[in-house]
């Protein structure tokens, strides 16, 4: 794993808690990807960080930041957010571990001028995350559906709205 | 947030407390225009870590307990690993006794910078958020963010990352830093000194209500330094005992409408972190902290809870100043770590976590296998305090409208910084009025 300081002009920052189930969606599509994208970009495992995600983001054109989240829909649901095109929901991500979640920490930064180019938010809908919870079959299977999908955006870096 | 009414009975739900960590409800039932019942319930499965540790190595714990809070991730190490060098006779001193008061400087300085600046201000300052108030005053939430990644920096150096650290182990450290690692950081230190005192002067400036309470104050109270990883459990009512003792004055209850277990001291209420540290600690603070108290014209003991944010800051700018002292008296140890001779037995620390004292009991087989855990974290520990807070403080806020009752209730609350993550989620609340 790279430290904080490294740079990358391309990152892929993947959060959760390995303890809490489905929380770890994030940090688990990361450990993936880290033996997929080559030098392509820097993966970085940042595991229970909150506000410490504005530095991983620093200095960035462009980062790829995958998150549990909890709006309601069935688990395993994909949501794909572009924090480059305007403010982005905070009700996706309502519980997070971290003390000010990734979607605080992206609109500070916005608020500060400091948030990168291109941020794409990736939300795996979460269903238990309790302590010592195991990671739940359909969040286990969206994670290949998010690998998937943030090596083809690789291919060719957009900042655009969808789903 | 929601309101229903019976015909007298009126209940406001918010579905989260906005700036507190964690997963958990606050339940006000209020009869007659008098608050009859204050119940703070916490839903997690709180003794999974403790359940988690059975059977593992003990070279395992310090990063598994590293996980069981994003915040505060080093306390949980050093309660850890001095808990289990009692039981293993070890006694690490010198530089390595330094470097873990650096890293626990470290997580104070990220800790409280982070309470002080983005959960807390927003408070005083009628913002809702700190990303509301950054809109008012990016200055000030620019210092904080600057501030805190001073943490950051000490705990990437020291702990090989700024959460969840690594490098921490029985018996001291896989790597120490070098001399001019530390020393690298010392420009940026000397800026955050300067900071940390315009951080104090601006937090005693707050408004603060007028809501002194008598409070119980428990914390370390080492012989000579402020404390953070060892030192005798003080009460300001004179008691004084070591860790060893902490289950004879310290216990845990199971309240019917809360799954995590709620600590008492010899019977009752206490309050520990910050405000108490400080109040039983004053004359143990690094000069420039003593001095930027006293010119605050705070005088000791500070028994409103609002006053943490003070407190809090001034401890940034102690973490600071002995981060420089022992920077500039840095000789690396001959060994990251001194070798370990694993016995059975049971050992227990205490240790000051950002928000208060932090109890480990671990028993280990002659394998050096874990057969028993017990860990007190300081949120668990003072919310009875809370829930007395809230008690007192529910009479200011009765006749106003619910949105702003419950608010007010919120800010209680985040007085105490609590995170309640370390044993739960999120914070409901709920006020229900009858008559």
């Amino acid at each position: 794993m790279r430290s904080i300081g490294a740079r990358h002009p391309v990152r892929i920052i993947g959060l959760g808690n390995l303890f809490r189930g489905d929380d770890a969606a994030g940090l688990l599509a990361a450990r993936r990807l880290k033996d997929l994208v080559g030098d392509r970009a820097e993966v970085i495992e940042a595991e229970l960080a909150g506000l410490d995600v504005l530095d991983l983001m620093a200095g960035a054109p462009a980062v790829f930041l995958i998150d549990a989240a909890r709006s309601g829909r069935p688990a395993g649901t994909i949501h794909r957010l572009d924090a480059s095109a305007g403010p982005i929901s905070g009700d996706l991500f309502p519980h997070s571990t971290h003390v000010l979640n990734a979607v605080d920490a992206i609109e500070l930064g916005r608020t500060l001028g400091l948030l990168p180019p291109c941020v794409i938010v990736y939300g795996v809908e979460v269903g238990d995350t309790t302590a010592g919870s195991a990671l739940s079959p359909a969040v286990a299977g969206a994670l290949g559906q998010v690998v998937e999908r943030v090596l083809r955006e690789l291919e060719g870096i957009t900042c655009t709205s969808g789903s | 947030m929601s309101e229903s009414k019976g015909t007298n009975t009126r209940t406001i739900a918010v579905d989260m407390i906005a700036r507190v960590e964690g997963e958990g409800a606050l339940r006000v039932t209020v009869k007659d225009g008098t608050v009859q019942d204050v119940e703070l319930r916490i839903f997690e499965p709180p003794r999974f870590f403790e359940a988690f540790l059975q059977g593992r190595h003990y070279s395992e714990v310090p990063d598994i307990v590293a996980r069981i809070c994003g915040i505060c991730p080093v306390a949980y190490q050093m309660s850890a690993v001095h808990a289990l060098e009692q039981i293993f006779g070890l006694q690490v001193d010198g530089a390595l006794r330094d470097l873990r008061r650096l890293i626990y400087c470290g997580e104070w300085i990220e800790s409280h910078t982070l309470h002080v600046y983005m959960l807390h201000a927003p408070d005083f300052l009628g913002y809702a958020s700190a990303i509301a108030m950054a809109k008012d005053h990016p200055e000030m939430v620019t210092r904080g963010l600057r501030l805190k990644k001073a943490g950051n920096a000490l705990m990437t150096l020291l702990g090989g990352r700024s959460v969840h650290p690594v490098s921490v182990k029985v018996g001291g450290f896989s790597r120490v830093p070098l001399r001019r690692e530390l020393e690298g950081l010392k420009e940026e230190l000397l800026w955050a000194r300067d900071a940390a005192v315009e951080t104090v002067r601006w937090v005693a400036g707050f408004d603060f209500p007028d809501f002194a309470q008598d409070y119980t104050f428990v914390a370390l109270r080492p012989s000579d330094e402020y404390p953070f990883n060892e030192g005798p459990i003080a009460s300001s009512g004179g008691v004084n005992i070591s860790a060893v003792e902490f289950e004879q004055h310290f216990r845990e209850e199971q309240v019917s409408y809360s799954t995590a277990l709620q600590c008492s001291f010899n019977g009752a209420g206490y309050l520990a972190g910050p405000l108490a540290r400080l109040n039983l600690n004053a004359d143990r603070l690094s000069p420039m902290a003593k001095q930027t108290l006293a010119d605050t014209g705070l005088a000791l003991p500070l028994r409103n809870p609002f006053h943490a944010i003070v407190a809090r800051s001034v401890e940034i700018l102690y973490a600071i100043e002995e981060t420089l002292r022992i920077i500039d008296s840095y000789e690396p140890p001959p060994s990251p770590s001194v070798p370990v001779t694993v016995r059975a037995g049971t050992g227990m620390a205490c240790t000051e976590a950002p928000r208060g004292i932090l109890y480990h009991r671990y028993r280990v087989d002659g394998d050096g296998l874990i057969r028993e855990a017990k860990i007190v974290p300081p949120t668990s520990q003072n919310q009875r305090r809370i829930e007395e807070d809230l008690r007192a403080y529910m009479p200011r806020v009765l006749d106003l409208p619910n949105k702003q009752a419950a608010l007010g209730c919120e800010k209680v609350i985040r007085c105490y910084d609590p995170c309640i993550s370390c044993a739960t989620h999120f914070l409901k609340l709920d006020i229900q009025r009858d008559g």
